[in-house]
């Protein structure tokens, strides 16, 4: 489990994935040693999984962001595979959460243009198999990025 | 910017792991190391490389439930949204707020350490935002970001 230490590391580190271990050390008010022996730990643990690059897609020319949230036909006991499988095929596809609630499956997608939307929904998202329902939400703005814990 | 085959092949290893040395992404692109940090430089400085993201595991640090809020404003209007965002983005437990058009007006990512603790911070700190209306909750059950449409 995680001690006070951890925690601190972690936090300044979410905030910061660039720090250097010694920076990062006096900011949780440990040694180097310490941050250095502790950061491998949370890495050999499994609790940090890596460091991923953001990438900005509205800068690469991709200005629509569609949150598209699917019920499935549950009467189709494969339902669940069959669809994941077909969505991780759909290269606009960034994200794909699976939910206990109302929504069963989630899928946040870009693309170009409304046009170009208008495109991958049509030829692309409709031909995913066992759909029952669809709902389309376009984001907006970003008001708080995800990254942050209450630790 | 319009990148090049070789920068989605770096965009795609960054995706990948963030924290690989320009002289590490150079070898497995046939590049030098100073021709590798040129062109992280200019995707940088073209906004498409915005930063880098800690990827936890969130279970390992004591969050077993990740829950999607939508949420419908009951009062709309620029003071509303205003306050509304204010107060919601200063909630240490709601990871992402991200303002919506469609059946929702915002989108929220909650953690908590586990239903009893959700049940507190929906009680106690979402119900009682200003101007908060309907609320939908889907607990989230698997999650896979994928690298996206690298060309």
């Amino acid at each position: 489990m995680l001690d006070d230490i951890d925690r601190r590391l972690l936090r300044h580190l979410m905030a910061d994935p660039d720090m250097a271990t010694t920076a990062l050390a006096a900011r949780a008010n440990v040694s180097g040693a310490v941050a250095a022996r502790r950061l491998v730990r949370l890495r050999d643990t499994g609790a940090i999984k890596g460091v991923r690059a953001v990438i900005d897609w509205a800068a690469l020319g991709y200005q629509v962001e569609v949150s598209l949230r699917f019920t499935l036909d549950k009467t189709v006991s494969s339902a669940f595979d069959d669809f994941l499988a077909a969505a991780r095929k759909v290269p606009e596809v960034l994200e794909i959460q699976t939910f206990l609630g109302r929504v069963d499956v989630r899928l946040s997608i870009i693309a170009r243009d409304m046009a170009h939307y208008q495109h991958i929904y049509r030829t692309k998202i409709l031909a995913l198999p066992h759909i029952a329902d669809i709902e389309s939400l376009m984001d907006v703005a970003r008001i708080k990025s995800a990254g942050q814990l209450p630790i | 910017m319009t990148p090049d085959a070789t920068d989605w092949a770096l965009l795609r290893l960054l995706d990948r792991d963030a924290t690989q040395p320009a002289s590490v992404l150079g070898r497995k692109l046939g590049l030098s190391q100073p021709a590798t940090w040129r062109r992280i430089q200019r995707l940088e400085q073209a906004g498409v490389l915005t930063g880098r993201r800690l990827e936890v595991d969130l279970e390992k640090l004591g969050f077993g439930v990740t829950v999607f809020l939508g949420v419908k404003l009951a009062t709309k209007g620029r003071v509303s949204l205003e306050d509304f965002e204010r107060a919601v983005t200063a909630i240490p437990e709601v990871q992402m707020v991200v303002h919506v058009l469609g059946l929702y007006d915002y989108r929220l990512r909650v953690v908590a350490r586990d239903l009893a603790d959700f049940e507190r911070v929906l009680r106690r700190r979402i119900m009682t935002l200003p101007g908060v209306g309907d609320v939908e909750a889907n607990v989230l059950l698997s999650e896979e970001r994928l690298a996206g449409p690298i060309e």
